[in-house]
């Protein structure tokens, strides 16, 4: 993941409110992924608001010793289309 | 926060699996049918009834529904149904003997995204597979799967029950798969429906299923609807959640409207409520006793003492009720052998009901 760039939830991906966190489907690929806390919910969420993922990160107060830990959570959501690159 | 498959345990607030058999009428008569069907129930839901439901699913967001039967196609508003369903979001995978899978019908199939279509076939040759599924059905099958190829359907799948007489064409079914460019699906054997009365001869050995399981795990591609969780007790876990989702995050819809735990309990002790209730397929999900008691921690049982129970989970809850053994002990097919000597000392079993089977007796082809 690219700290500096912007990501946001894929345009085919719809993301259901769970007691864990939310499932993410992707109607394109049929993926069906766990968001597997509120946290990641929410972070995801608010992707596409940020300009970078650092400000969403900054936004979302996720302490820079955690930051390594979701950007490999994201880059699987990205391998998996739940997410993608947004244009600046 | 306890892990994800703990939490997946104690239940969603929807469905994440949930399979519709649209009609119990068939123009087949497979002799391990889960639903034990053949003639249409009287009482099946309407189109109208159908799509209320669909609009039901989609307010739960259940993103897609897993469609059988019975024939599915053989309901008149069958496309009606399925349009509607991916209008409102919920997409559909449906089952099928291919029977009504003509060139017109692979076209107007090929013409949606989210249409999902799975042939079944029980052999990779006409002589294996028409000894489950009948005469003429596996050229039926191809015809279909034929259909599909030329109208562009793009990537179907092949879905096979594994039974003791196909499970050394394990590699042909792939060849077969790969030829179409359509993906294989394999799944256990139930014990239900008019498979209570094959399972014993057709279920595989232990030995096949040791094979099975090696085959499995060099082949991370084939789809298993994580149905052979029981093997995860052999080693490496299978890919899949492995755990019994009954109640949890599958059910089953049967064409009255009935709500089943799963597919393969198609029987009164485990049958929820029905959509037609007064709070609909959402109340019956979220309040039922039934669901809430399976969503409750489960005893291990007699398995308790096996090192494997962590990998395994004691197995299939259908496989067990219907060949008589306790809900909290092995699996009929436990890898170990651990069910072998409740088996032999079983008395009456739970019958699966007369089902909808047609009266009449069927010529099957016997080997």
């Amino acid at each position: 993941m690219d700290s500096h760039a912007a990501y946001r939830l894929h345009p085919q991906v719809a993301l259901r409110p769970e007691p864990f966190g939310a499932l993410a489907y992707h109607y394109g690929n049929r993926k069906l992924v766990f968001l597997k806390t509120p946290t990641m919910v929410a972070l995801v969420r608010s992707l596409a608001d940020h300009g970078s993922l650092a400000e969403a990160f900054k936004a979302a107060a996720i302490p820079p010793s955690k930051h390594a830990s979701y950007e490999r959570a994201l880059a699987d959501l990205e391998a998996s289309e739940i997410i993608c690159a947004a244009a600046r | 926060m306890p892990p994800l498959v703990e939490q997946l345990k104690g239940g969603l607030d929807a469905p994440i699996c949930l399979t519709w058999e649209l009609t119990y009428a068939c123009n087949l008569a497979c002799i391990h049918c889960l639903s034990s069907s053949g003639r249409r129930d009287p009482r099946e839901l309407t189109g109208d009834e159908c799509k209320a439901f669909i609009d039901e699913l989609a307010r739960l967001q259940v993103f897609y529904v897993n469609i059988g039967g019975g024939e599915p196609t053989i309901r008149p508003d069958f496309f009606e149904i399925v349009e509607h369903s991916v209008a409102q979001g919920v997409g559909v995978k449906f089952s099928t003997n291919g029977s009504q899978i003509d060139p017109v019908a692979a076209r107007r199939l090929a013409g949606s995204n989210y249409i999902d279509v799975q042939i079944s076939i029980d052999g990779a040759n006409a002589f294996t597979n028409d000894a489950v599924r009948g005469v003429g059905s596996f050229a039926t099958a191809r015809r279909a799967m034929d259909n599909l190829a030329a109208a562009n359907f793009g990537q179907f799948k092949i879905s096979v029950v594994v039974t003791r007489e196909n499970v050394d064409q394990l590699d042909d079914f792939e060849a077969l798969a790969l030829g179409y460019g359509a993906e294989l699906r394999l799944t256990r054997l139930r014990p239900a429906g008019r498979g209570a009365d094959s399972w014993d001869r057709l279920h595989p050995t232990n030995g096949q299923q040791r094979e099975l399981y090696r085959w499995l795990v060099a082949r991370p591609h084939v789809l298993t609807g994580d149905s052979f969780f029981h093997l995860s007790a052999l080693g490496e876990a299978l890919p899949g959640l492995n755990l019994c989702g009954a109640g949890r995050i599958v059910c089953l819809i049967d064409p009255v409207g009935d709500v089943y735990a799963c597919p393969f309990v198609l029987h009164d002790d485990f049958k929820a409520g029905s959509v037609r209730d007064a709070g609909g397929f959402t109340s019956v999900w979220r309040e039922s006793q039934l669901f809430l008691e399976l969503r409750q921690p489960q005893s291990a049982g007699a398995c308790a003492s096996c090192g494997s129970f962590d990998s395994c989970q004691g197995g299939c809850m259908a496989a067990k009720f219907f060949t008589g053994l306790p809900l909290d002990g092995p699996d009929p097919e436990c890898v170990w052998g651990n069910a072998d000597e409740a088996l032999a000392l079983v008395g009456a079993k739970p019958s699966p009901g007369p089902g909808h089977s047609k009266p009449t007796p069927v010529a099957l082809s016997r080997r």
